[in-house]
């Protein structure tokens, strides 16, 4: 596909009925939001990323994905950060429910990386594949179009290698797209991973790919793997924090931790909300409201009486462990995608990849191996 | 009638896995005693060397407190338990008034004739000495407990 | 693999999980000071609503909230509901607001029941502390209606005070029956009291059953559960024939919410009975 059907791709969603959302230019940042044309894209944007450290400039060149990782993932288009999830009238001594349908909008989310979609994956398996389902999430989650983009351009924290989540799409996509850009030749690699997606093709105009462009879009597949600004061993990670619950790092991490929540935010898979009922002024309505909550507050593990996680060093292990333990031993699955937005946006500039390494390199735990050998 | 009380002893809890030559030293301090209902075993304040090991029945260990004219129950013990401490330590006083909340029968041992027999022989006193420490170490663990006052409201 | 208790009953599920059914109050009792129990039938009387002892609503009160209440009445009345519980937030006291012909609303059951299947041919003993009778209750209830299947029934029960003891008139007339032993002990004596005095835990090694043949399940606060479950394994009742139920935060119920976690199980989901060799050492990790 030549650059300039690019534009004509978004259009094509657009008319298909569907609002598109990607990567925009706002507050400083490369964030998702709304897309009317291609203009909105940040073409030759480059991002800088490090702990704490976020830098983005314009270097004129004509890419379209010439950044990493956004600063926001695309949960908050289908796991809204706030949403109304009851209505109720009162009515005598009882109540009855308004049975009130939050429109759910047609997305196709765009410049979706293979960091982002792993997430995805992951919160399908949660919210959709368990033995509930989340009605709310299940409606948004199958009106979503995804054009997916395999990144050429992975950042200084990200280390989606590690945890096998990328740098390329493998599943999970509608459409996925290849940017090709050197020496003047400026085109995309487009593949269909599902029937929705291959109707959409009908409606471009593409020709087939070249020797030339599938080589380079292997090589740069193998050069964005290697270029990973951070690596993890993540072998057996359940087990290592499971049996270092005592570590002496969680008071050293503790110690820097904030609480400020941020990592949860930007976290594409962090899962936890909360409640919250309201009523209207003549208690004559009552909502129910589900917003993002964060292991972090105290609030989260109140029961009657206290906080069950009270110490700051008792909050970030639940974070750490949960993210990199216990979570495979509830979904099957690591919950990091190593997107590093986590570290990227820390502002003590915690790195869990750093936090992980330290408490693997002073296991307190003498592994079995050991105990026989 | 004293050589009768040996297989009671041995049965015990409290003295399980004893020797029987050991049991049989016991036997040569134990006596067969009944309390009526209502019937205190001890006062509070006697000097008192006895102790027991209850076979039947239920025993309510109380302070006297003025209000109310009552008593405060601090326990109440019952089949298998052992009653009374003051029989180790001098000057060998009762704390509480030990009554018969229900017909008891039990064991009683006079503890000037055992502390005798465990002077003379400090194995049999290194295995009774154990036995209480456990026992101590027991009633201590579920006067924590109840210090606790796990079931308080939280609010 | 640990092993899980029992699966839940297969309800037909909600359209959306997450919206109550509105129930009646049809009758109110106050048990205690701070403890009080409603019987809820279902506003529409063809709501399907069946459940398995040990498992839990979330009640939502119009307007205020919801709170994860376990279910304390006879699971054969169902869909009739009986909920016993302690006043302790914000819901349960708009709860004791309420009076017969409020309406409430109610998600559920939810949660993993008491292992009453695994205890089929035991000797089955329930160790009872404060409010942790009332989820212990539909236990005794299938098990006396289902008698010839278990071996020995033993409740032992602790509260604070006297006053603090649930279902008195209940109590009396178990203790009367033949086919079962209830034993009641009070942390602190007040005047009157003729019963025990002492902590729960003391009055195991002394109640009849026969430990290698026994299924212990366990209800109160966590130390209480952590004492009782060395008091059954010192009498020699198999770990794993131990069952606690355990109490966190709930705002879903059903797993979504995160609230709940303690390491890799999600006490709404995976709980709120567990085997105790699974919780075990969970249960001992400070501010997991």
């Amino acid at each position: 596909m030549e650059r300039a059907e690019l534009g004509h791709l978004i259009d094509v969603l657009q008319r298909e009925g569907r609002e598109v959302v990607g990567p925009i230019f706002r507050n400083q940042a490369i964030d998702i939001g709304p897309i009317t044309t291609e203009a909105d894209l940040p073409i030759g944007c480059v991002d800088e990323q490090e702990r704490a450290t976020y830098r983005l400039t314009r270097n004129g060149s004509a890419r379209v994905f010439g950044f990493s990782e956004p600063a926001a993932s695309f949960k908050p288009y289908i796991f809204p950060q706030r949403q109304r999830i009851a209505a109720f009238r009162r009515e005598g001594r009882g109540f009855v429910d308004e049975h009130h349908e939050e429109p759910i909008p047609r997305l196709a989310l765009f410049g979706v990386r293979a960091c982002d979609l792993a997430a995805i994956a992951i919160l399908d398996r949660i919210l959709l594949e368990g033995p509930y389902v989340d009605e709310s999430y299940r409606r948004r989650r199958e009106s979503c179009f995804i054009v997916a983009v395999n990144c050429a351009q992975p950042g200084g924290t990200c280390f989606c290698a590690s945890t096998q989540t990328g740098p390329n799409c493998t599943f999970g996509y509608d459409l996925v797209l290849t940017e090709l850009h050197a020496k003047g030749n400026h085109r995309f690699l487009i593949e269909a991973g599902s029937p929705d997606g291959l109707e959409i093709l009908e409606h471009l105009e593409l020709s087939e790919p070249t020797d030339d462009d599938i080589d380079f879009a292997r090589r740069q597949r193998e050069h964005a793997a290697d270029s990973m600004g951070r690596e993890m061993n993540v072998h057996g990670l359940t087990e290592l924090l499971n049996d270092n619950t005592q570590h002496s790092r969680w008071d050293d991490v503790a110690s820097r931790c904030f609480n400020c929540t941020n990592c949860t935010l930007v976290c594409p898979t962090c899962f936890c909300a909360t409640i919250e009922d309201t009523t209207s002024f003549d208690g004559k309505q009552a909502e129910r409201w589900k917003r993002w909550d964060s292991c972090f507050t105290l609030d989260h593990s109140y029961v009657h009486g206290g906080a069950v996680r009270v110490s700051s060093r008792a909050r970030y292990r639940q974070w750490l462990t949960h993210k990199f333990g216990t979570w495979k031993e509830q979904f099957g699955m690591l919950g990091c995608v190593g997107c590093g937005r986590c570290i990227t946006w820390c502002p003590a500039g915690i790195d869990v990849v750093e936090e992980i390494e330290a408490i693997r390199g002073s296991d307190e735990k003498v592994r079995e191996e050991v105990d026989h050998g | 009638m004293v050589s009768d009380l040996g297989p009671y002893l041995a049965e015990h809890p409290i003295l399980e896995g004893m020797r029987p030559e050991h049991i049989q030293l016991m036997v040569g301090c134990a006596e067969n005693v009944r309390f009526h209902p209502e019937e205190y075993l001890f006062r509070e304040g006697e000097k008192s060397d006895r102790f027991y090991f209850l076979r039947h029945g239920k025993v309510s260990l109380e302070l006297y407190h003025p209000k109310g004219g009552g008593a405060m129950v601090v326990q109440t013990l019952g089949e298998g338990d052992v009653i009374g401490w003051s029989w180790l330590f001098p000057p060998h006083y009762r704390n509480l008034d030990g009554r018969a909340t229900e017909l008891v029968r039990a064991i009683a041992l006079d503890g000037a004739c055992l502390r005798g027999k465990c002077e003379a022989d400090h194995e049999l006193g290194y295995e009774i000495m154990k036995r209480f420490a456990h026992l101590m170490e027991k009633e201590l663990q579920a006067m924590q407990l109840r210090l606790l006052d796990m079931y308080a409201p939280t609010h | 693999m640990h092993q899980l208790t029992e699966p839940a009953v297969d309800v037909a599920p909600s359209p959306d999980v997450m919206l109550p059914h509105r129930f009646r109050i049809d009758k109110y009792r106050k048990d205690t000071a701070d403890t009080f129990t409603v019987d809820l039938v279902p506003v529409n009387p063809d709501q399907p609503f069946m459940y398995q002892p040990g498992q839990f609503n979330m009640i939502y009160i119009f307007g205020v909230g919801e709170a994860p209440i376990s279910i304390s009445g006879d699971p054969a009345t169902a869909p009739k509901l009986v909920h016993t519980t302690r006043v302790v937030g914000t819901v349960t006291t708009a709860m004791r607001g309420l009076g017969v012909g409020h309406e409430l609303g109610i998600r559920g059951p939810f949660g993993r029941p008491w292992p009453t299947d695994h205890a089929r041919g035991h000797d089955v003993v329930l160790v009872a502390g404060g409010i942790g009778l009332a989820p212990l209750r539909p236990v005794l209830y299938h098990v006396l209606a289902n008698r010839s299947d278990y071996g020995k029934l033993v409740l032992l029960y602790g509260t604070r005070t006297p006053a603090d003891i649930l279902y008195q008139r209940e109590l009396q007339q178990w203790r009367s029956r033949l086919d079962m032993e209830v034993f009641v002990t009070v942390d602190r004596a007040t005047p009157g009291w003729r019963g025990n005095v002492d902590v729960v835990t003391t009055l195991i090694p002394k109640a009849p059953f026969d430990p290698l043949n026994t299924v212990a399940m366990i209800c109160g606060p966590e130390i209480m559960m952590r004492f009782a479950a060395i008091g059954l394994l010192k009498r020699g009742v198999p770990a794993n024939h131990l069952y606690v139920s355990l109490e966190r935060n709930m705002k879903c119920a059903v797993g979504f919410c995160g609230h709940c976690q303690l390491s890799r199980e999600f006490v709404c989901r995976d709980g709120p009975v567990f085997p105790y060799d699974r919780v075990r050492d969970l249960m001992m990790t400070r501010e997991l």
